[in-house]
């Protein structure tokens, strides 16, 4: 038995230097991602993660085109593409009669098909799966570096820009009464989403990556109803779900991305029926 | 002799490219305390979104003196979620977001003493830690309450503060506005209850979608007066010293 869990938890990170970095990559996108996720959550945009997923698309492909499999290239292009759709969709949403999912919903539809296109002008369909799936077992230091810093960096932010753009969430007319601006809080955090998302897909692909967003934040939410342990639960439900992800992956030989969201999304089915706010819970009613 | 704080200098607001308010002209002085009284869809809440500078005029201007003058604002539907994981402490708390902004230091003791004051003001002992879902409407108003406590405020604007409230929740809400009153602050409300505003507010504003009548209590809530405020049905009568 003890050697059973020997061969199948330990060895594989022991024994291999891309397990270990695949699993510090999911423990660092977790920490950060988790915390967004709760965010955008509360502000009622958890679809939105998944519009801006596919807006980073055609920047990743155009990124992957001029430069190959580059970290930077593709991130700085999936980067561009997501604030360029996000500042679009808000803008024409104030400017016209739709409201802000709905322009986000005609942009990025645009984009995903954009970056389709893209990438079949000259790659092959494996590049357009490694696009959309990433390949967290692949991640060199580099990649590492990137995520945790992405990771280091979105905390930091949150830090700051805590207080206003909770309460711009929570009351935003409230914010505008007492002469707040809650408009450039609300900025800086779909930057934070964005960047999320890039360091996401760098390893769990462009689709995959909100998973790991939005999974443990319904998770979260299930289960605690304080905002602080909210954001603490997801990132540890990130942290199981990229560990027990892993270990599956390499036992029965699938995918790792698809892995490790699954996990998240059993943590979420499990929560669904068990938790206070769920099925069985009788706290929301 | 009386300062006036907010001037509305022949003011018209369009909403949705019609005039609902036209040609409101007046002012609210400093000290005094008015009521505002109209039918549904008189234009009650755009009047006060005007003056709290939420909505733009069409024409004329709201003249604010001081220019930063600080007006404290309670909507007559706050649009919060009351599944949001906050407690009510932190709600208290948002009043002091005047003095401390997005980014200042509140010592913890400090604010935690200044929120269990309001609390008790508004007749709660500390539920400073329990989450707003745990409330009901009229708890929750109290809560609003003294979140207008904690943002000391020159001047309050109130849109139906005691709409879905009991009579015992009115009675205390109505004592910390009077309350607010005597200590010379501004108030100006919204109100649909004829008796309470006579009872309680010397001054009246009496709209539909223009001005009918602006000045003491008594005089503008004439017959004649609430009959054109209802429209020409000649139903003022049932609604005398009830409700508008
Ligand atoms: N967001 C909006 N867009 C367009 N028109 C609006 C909007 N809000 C209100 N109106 C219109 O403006 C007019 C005045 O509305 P307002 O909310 O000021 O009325 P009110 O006196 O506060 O009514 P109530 O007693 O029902 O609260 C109404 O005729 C309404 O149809
Ligand atoms: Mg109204």
């Amino acid at each position: 038995m003890i050697d059973w869990l020997d061969q199948t938890l330990w060895m594989p990170f022991t024994d291999f230097g891309f397990m270990r970095r695949a699993l510090i990559a999911g423990f660092a996108l977790s920490i950060s991602a988790g915390p967004v996720g709760v965010l955008l959550l509360l502000r009622r945009m958890s679809l939105m993660g998944d519009a801006l997923s596919h807006a980073v698309l055609p920047g990743a492909a155009i990124g992957y085109l001029v430069a190959g499999l580059s970290l930077w290239a593709m991130g700085i292009g999936g980067l561009v593409a997501g604030l360029l759709v996000a500042m679009m969709a808000g803008f024409t949403s104030r400017r016209s009669r739709l409201r802000e999912d709905a322009s986000f919903a005609g942009f990025y539809l645009i984009s995903l098909a954009g970056g389709v296109m893209i990438v079949s002008l000259r790659g092959s369909s494996i590049d357009l799966l490694h696009v959309l799936f990433g390949t967290i077992l692949a991640i060199d230091a580099n990649t590492l570096y990137l995520i945790a810093g992405i990771s280091s960096v979105t905390l930091l932010v949150l830090a700051v820009i805590y207080r206003p753009l909770v309460m711009e969430c929570f009351d935003p007319e409230f914010l505008r009464t007492v002469k707040g601006r809650g408009g450039w809080a609300h900025h800086a955090f779909l930057l934070l989403v964005v960047l999320n998302l890039i360091a996401g897909f760098q390893s769990l692909g462009t689709l995959m990556a909100v998973g790991m967003m939005m999974l443990p934040a319904l998770v979260a939410r299930l289960w605690t109803s304080a905002l602080g342990s909210m954001m603490l639960l997801s990132v540890l439900v990130g942290c199981a779900a990229s560990l027990i992800g892993l270990v599956v992956s390499f036992n029965a030989g699938v995918a790792s991305g698809p892995a490790i969201v699954l996990s998240a999304g059993a943590f979420y089915l499990i929560s669904l029926v068990i938790s206070p706010g769920g099925l069985l819970g009788r706290q929301h009613r | 002799m009386s300062e006036a704080l907010v001037t509305l200098d022949n003011l018209t607001v369009k909403r949705g490219g019609r005039a609902v308010l036209s040609g409101i002209h007046g002012c609210f002085e400093r000290g005094s305390m008015t009521a505002i009284m109209g039918a549904n869809g008189a234009g009650k809440s755009t009047l006060l979104k005007s003056v709290m500078g939420l909505l733009p005029s069409a024409q004329g201007r709201v003249i604010r003196t001081p220019h930063d003058l600080d007006i404290a604002y309670l909507p007559q539907q706050a649009a919060i979620d009351h599944s949001f994981p906050v407690s009510v402490g932190e709600v208290v708390a948002m009043g002091a977001w005047q003095r401390v902004g997005g980014f200042g230091a509140l010592k913890q003791r400090e604010w935690r003493r200044q929120v269990a004051e309001a609390l008790a003001r508004v007749g709660f002992d500390d539920i400073s830690k329990r989450s707003i879902g745990a409330l009901s409407t009229g708890q929750f108003q109290r809560v609003l309450f003294a979140r207008l406590l904690l943002q000391n405020a020159e001047m309050v604007l109130l849109d139906e503060p005691f709409a879905g409230v009991d009579a015992a929740t009115t009675r205390d809400l109505l004592a910390l506005v009077c309350e607010w009153h005597q200590q010379g602050r501004t108030i100006v409300a919204v109100l649909h209850d004829i008796n309470q505003v006579v009872r309680h507010f010397p001054a009246t504003l009496l709209l539909a979608g223009r001005q009918i009548a602006w000045g003491n209590s008594e005089e503008v809530l004439s017959t004649e007066h609430l009959q054109q405020a209802l429209g020409m049905s000649g139903s003022a009568e049932q609604s005398e010293g009830s409700r508008l």
